[in-house]
């Protein structure tokens, strides 16, 4: 069936896989054999390699960012599409983009619900817990594999972020710039207590079955659907709520039970049922823990700075002023230690009553600092000669 | 304002680190990383400005100058400047503080309010005056601190800040051609450079 697409999309996609042969060794101490990782590309690698850029999704992102699938006749786009996109911020006429899903993840690359090869099962709640700097490691083979050895720049938001953060600490040579949205250095207690709340809701479910639901033909709905909708509370802003569903009662009067009464209230259960049908809970449960365990000062004496000393990227931090649950303030903390650490950074607080989802809303000013920083690292990747350490305009002055 | 970019740009040692407090645009700082190939940071509270910054590759980063310089040690840059902002800020002494403390030079330049045309508005008139350098009616003028070249002389003499170059300008920003000749009477605009005695 023939489709049209938007002028500035980047149209209908076909997730690809790589698979891996060789051990991965995990922070946890164990090792995945073998791994598949499923991931998109948009645009064209330039001759030098140099213009790739790497999109790392959040807790419940996946490999597909920008335009379209031909199946199941969605016309639903990827979830950062506004972004991504010729003539888009994220301009895929200038950059080659790249987003895999990340490992433990339920969206084709390996995780719980992928099959043992020890055993011939899935793993359930067997699968390793896997650390943000696994998830580095294991994008950086994937890197290798298309022939990426410097991103031009590693982009995320939220858990996107602190990947984009960990890569210019673990691999320093490899990005030239990061992009890192509603963020922070690491989570607070009130965060992990979310994530505890949220994993409680899984674990209690009688359906769990202590992760193996899937030998039971069963998943446990209410567990995932109840931390769905805890989740979405601390994604929106008690403003963003008010404006969207204020107190407006369905029937317009008060019924006197608990069936879904107010805006507000339907609007989660919906939001927690449509994830149930999309989602794993024993995935939902391991990178609830991947983001608890993040803090890469932890490595050098609780020192963020002294983490970043070793970055060579130059950095954009931006932040939302709704954000609660990764706030300005948690922004700010990075961008701290970057001065400390003498880096180059740059940080916008972008005015949105959006909450913590602000990251993937096409808010002008947003929209327009992502759009004003890459355009600049673009013109520096596709201008022939990129390892110049001059800068050509300081020598047309001399000259 | 070129004129004034020279100026200071003349001050700056080439390759220092250079902190810009209300940065704006980023116009002085994209110039002296051109000109002087200076690093370091603009600081601006204006979200439309730091979009102008980024767009014009200068970093800069989101900060309101009176919460102070916390975030920046002792001596971490050559130069921290503060063009036309002395004025606009509540707690003027503390960020003047805060400027030689993070840096081991200032650059501020700010209206001097005992140009002869002030003088004669308020004195002949009784008006609050209205000038070039200060355009704004009384009411909705973002300037909370209105002094003279002698008032910020003093203040440095009585908190022990050196004064090492001063330049008097006019109104479009060109140094005036007599600097010596009653300067806080026939200078619009004013320029230091300062240090820590």
């Amino acid at each position: 069936m023939p489709h049209t697409f938007p002028a500035d999309s980047v149209g209908l996609i076909t997730p690809q896989t790589a698979h891996f042969a060789e051990a991965l060794a995990l922070d946890c101490g164990r090792s995945l054999t073998e791994y598949d990782l499923v991931y998109e590309t948009y645009g064209t690698l330039n001759a030098e390699h140099s213009n790739a850029v790497l999109i790392c999704h959040a807790l419940s992102g996946d490999h597909h960012v920008a335009g379209y699938h031909e199946d199941a006749g969605t016309r639903k786009p990827g979830w950062w599409d506004n972004c991504i996109g010729p003539g888009k911020p994220i301009d895929t006429r200038e950059f080659f983009v790249v987003c895999c899903n990340n490992l433990g993840g339920c969206k084709g690359s390996t995780g719980p619900t992928s099959i043992n090869p020890d055993n011939r099962k899935p793993y359930g709640p067997d699968f390793p817990i896997v650390t943000v700097k696994d998830w580095v490691r294991s994008q950086a083979r994937l890197a290798d594999r298309l022939g990426i050895h410097t991103w031009a720049a590693v982009i995320g938001g939220s858990l996107g972020g602190m990947q984009a953060m960990q890569w210019t600490i673990t691999f320093p040579e490899r990005v030239r710039h990061a992009l890192v949205i509603a963020a922070a250095p690491r989570l607070s207690a009130q965060n992990i207590a979310f994530n505890e709340v949220a994993r409680q809701a899984i674990l209690s479910d009688p359906d769990f079955h202590h992760g193996h639901y899937y030998d039971f033909g069963v998943v446990p709905r209410r567990g995932l659907m109840i931390a769905r909708m805890l989740g979405h509370i601390t994604y929106l802003s008690d403003e963003g709520m008010r404006a969207k569903f204020g107190r407006e009662l369905r029937e317009g009067r008060p019924n006197f039970n608990f069936d879904t009464e107010f805006e507000v209230e339907s609007y989660l259960r919906h939001q927690g049922r449509a994830f149930v049908d999309r989602f794993d809970a024993n995935t939902y449960l391991l990178i609830t823990k991947t983001l608890d365990y993040f803090d890469p000062a932890a490595d050098f004496d609780q020192d963020l700075a002294a983490a970043f000393h070793r970055a060579q990227a130059r950095f954009l931090v931006v932040s939302f002023t709704s954000d609660w649950r990764f706030a300005p303030a948690r922004s700010r903390e990075i961008v701290q230690a970057l001065v400390r650490a003498g880096r180059e950074v740059s940080y916008a607080e972008i005015p949105s009553d959006s909450g913590h989802d602000a990251f993937l809303m096409p808010i002008p000013l947003y929209h327009d600092t992502l759009r004003g920083y890459l355009t600049r690292v673009a013109h520096e990747v596709n201008t022939p000669a990129v390892s110049a350490h001059a800068s050509p305009e300081g020598h047309a002055d001399a000259a | 304002m070129r004129p004034e970019l020279d100026l200071i740009s003349d001050w700056i040692r080439p390759g220092a680190r250079v902190l810009d407090l209300g940065c704006g645009d980023g116009a002085l700082l994209a110039y002296l990383q051109a000109q002087r190939q200076v690093s370091g940071y603009g600081l601006e509270i204006d979200t439309a400005n730091i979009v102008k910054c980024i767009q014009a590759g200068v970093n800069v980063i989101h900060a309101d100058l009176e919460a102070g310089l916390a975030d920046f040690g002792d001596s971490s840059f050559d130069y921290v400047i503060m063009t036309q902002t002395l004025q606009a800020v509540k707690h003027t002494e503390r960020l003047l503080d805060e400027m030689l403390r993070v840096g081991r030079q200032g650059i501020v330049t700010f209206p001097n309010f005992g140009f002869w045309r002030c003088r004669m508005q308020i004195a002949l008139q009784g008006f609050m005056p209205v000038v070039k350098t200060l355009p704004y009616q009384w009411y909705d003028t973002p300037n909370v601190h209105l002094f003279t070249l002698r008032d910020f002389e003093e203040l440095c003499r009585r908190k022990r800040i050196d004064i090492l170059q001063r330049m008097v300008l006019d109104h479009a920003h060109r140094p005036r051609p007599r600097p010596e000749l009653w300067p806080n009477l026939l200078g619009e605009i004013a320029l230091y450079r300062l240090g820590r005695a």
